[in-house]
């Protein structure tokens, strides 16, 4: 357990007694799980009986006390989903992952679970994994689903999906632009800056791939770490005065080749980005 | 400020904030009780004082030892439906925990002579004397309940002995389902006491010469055969 993790979590809620419920949610966000040790420091912190905290934690199903998979597969067994041979495609889920309902598989990948209705009864029997909802399931649709969630369900072909283009920028200042096709991310040139976090200073490649997250970095910066982002050429830093709206830190801008600006999250992790285009003229 | 209502036909003035069980009591008209208890807060769980309020179409069944009292009143505490609930709830609870000596006593007493549904043999029918017993009375709040619905039970967290539990044993000592094997603080109506006691009392034969054994079979005279 990140002791640090439920500290934080818990200097956020603070000073109220009440707000119990959200206290958990997001430890049970951030660990997958209310670890016995997580819970102790809740009851202590929050100034409740451990026997409180315990009753409210056993009585939701949104929480877990066990350790969860990193991919959750829920089966709908209401009445609509019941009917039309829910229990089958449980089954088969269960089949499938040698697990039974409410386990989860050795490798810690999948947690299967059975809920009584998701509220898609028009669907049915619908299953939802990771959240993504999978309607009018057939059994013979489980092994197909199982191994896209082991690809993942969020993956996306950037050759072909249009939702991903690149986008080529330059600094805010000093209008240099950022772009390195010596060190490519995702087939395209990078965008190439210096960052600075802790008393660690050295570069950041991102990919330039609007829709991507992956980086490349001369330090691992650690996840929620909240980062200082330099322009390699004029040394300035770039920061505006938006704030994320996922997490509430500073947003990094840069300027869009052909008008706007496209703003990311200085947070590491923290998938907030926008981009705003002005000017351009499709010809 | 006072509160007058009518209770079997009788009207009866009352503090407010008093119950519909006080009530019953201050005229002398008993009411069956399982959950509830003195010193203890109010719970409403078991539903066996239950009495009828109100009249014509708008009666209702309310537990009375939650139900406070309110200006003209009218309640009814031993009516036909009243008697019918109580009756179907002694089944019940009878059914899920045949081997409670206070069970089997309130039933006889309101004339159960046959079991109509299969017995469960639970230990427990969550009436929660216990959790409020440990937490208003001894102050320790070592056990509560866990789950919900079906799966809902008593005990301490993650079923490890609670740093606050100071083993004081008054959880077992009210409890009305356990309560056979429990009167170990009174060793003339003690049975075993053996929950309490690594070396039960029918063992040290001479403290407890009186003493008849109900159960069986006996883990410790299992043990202690040999």
């Amino acid at each position: 357990m990140k002791k640090e993790i439920v500290q934080s979590i818990l200097k956020k809620n603070d000073g109220s007694r009440s707000g119990l419920i959200s206290i958990l949610e997001d430890i049970q966000a951030k660990q997958g799980y209310l670890s016995e040790d997580a819970l102790r420091m809740v009851a202590e912190k929050t100034k409740r009986s451990l026997v409180d905290v315990y009753a409210v934690a056993t009585f939701y199903k949104a929480f877990s006390l066990q350790p969860r998979g990193k991919h959750l597969i829920s089966v709908c067994l209401g009445t609509a989903c019941h009917v039309r041979g829910g229990p089958t495609v449980a089954r088969g889920f269960e089949k499938n992952l040698s697990i039974k309902a409410g386990e989860t598989t050795h490798d810690k990948e999948f947690t299967l679970e059975t809920v009584n209705c998701l509220g898609a009864c028009a669907l049915g029997p619908v299953a939802v994994v990771d959240g993504h909802y999978f309607p009018k399931m057939k059994t013979s649709g489980v092994p197909g689903i199982i191994e896209k969630t082991r690809v993942g369900l969020d993956h996306v072909e950037i050759d072909t999906d249009q939702r991903v283009f690149p986008v080529e920028v330059s600094c805010a200042r000093c209008n240099h632009s950022l772009m390195d096709p010596r060190h490519p991310i995702d087939g395209h040139p990078s965008i190439r800056v210096t960052v600075s976090f802790g008393h660690k200073h050295g570069w950041l490649a991102l990919s330039s791939l609007y829709g991507s997250y992956n980086v490349a970095s001369e330090y691992e910066i650690p996840t929620d770490a909240v980062a200082h982002i330099f322009c390699p050429h004029c040394h300035a830093e770039l920061i505006g005065g938006a704030k994320c709206g996922e997490c509430g830190a500073p947003m990094v801008p840069m300027i869009v080749r052909g008008g706007g600006v496209v703003q990311i999250c200085a947070r590491r992790g923290c998938k907030g980005h926008m981009l705003d285009l002005i000017g351009t003229t499709i010809g | 400020m006072m509160v007058t209502l009518h209770l079997n036909g009788l009207k009866v003035s009352l503090e407010e904030g008093a119950t519909l069980l006080d009530a019953a009591k201050f005229l002398g008209f008993p009411i069956p009780t399982l959950c509830h208890m003195e010193g203890l807060s109010p719970y409403g769980a078991c539903r066996l004082c239950v009495v009828e309020i109100g009249e014509g179409e708008n009666a209702k069944l309310v537990s009375s030892c939650t139900y406070p009292v309110q200006e003209g009143l009218k309640i009814r505490t031993a009516s036909s439906r009243v008697l019918r609930a109580r009756r179907m709830i002694l089944e019940l609870l009878l059914a899920s925990c045949p081997q409670s000596r206070t069970i089997q006593d309130l039933a006889s007493a309101h004339g159960i002579r046959i079991q109509r549904f299969r017995q469960e043999h639970e230990d427990c029918i969550l009436c929660g004397r216990c959790v409020r017993m440990c937490e208003e009375q001894m102050m320790a709040k070592a056990i509560g309940f866990r789950g919900r619905g079906q799966a809902r039970s008593i005990g301490t967290p993650f079923d490890i002995k609670s740093d606050v539990c100071r083993l004081c044993g008054g959880c077992m000592y009210i409890c009305p389902a356990c309560q056979l094997r429990c009167t170990y603080s009174e060793p003339e109506r003690a049975v075993c006491g053996g929950c309490a006691n690594l070396m039960s009392p029918c063992v040290e034969m001479e403290n407890f010469d009186d003493l008849m054994c109900y159960m069986d079979p006996c883990v410790a005279c299992e043990i202690h055969k040999d």
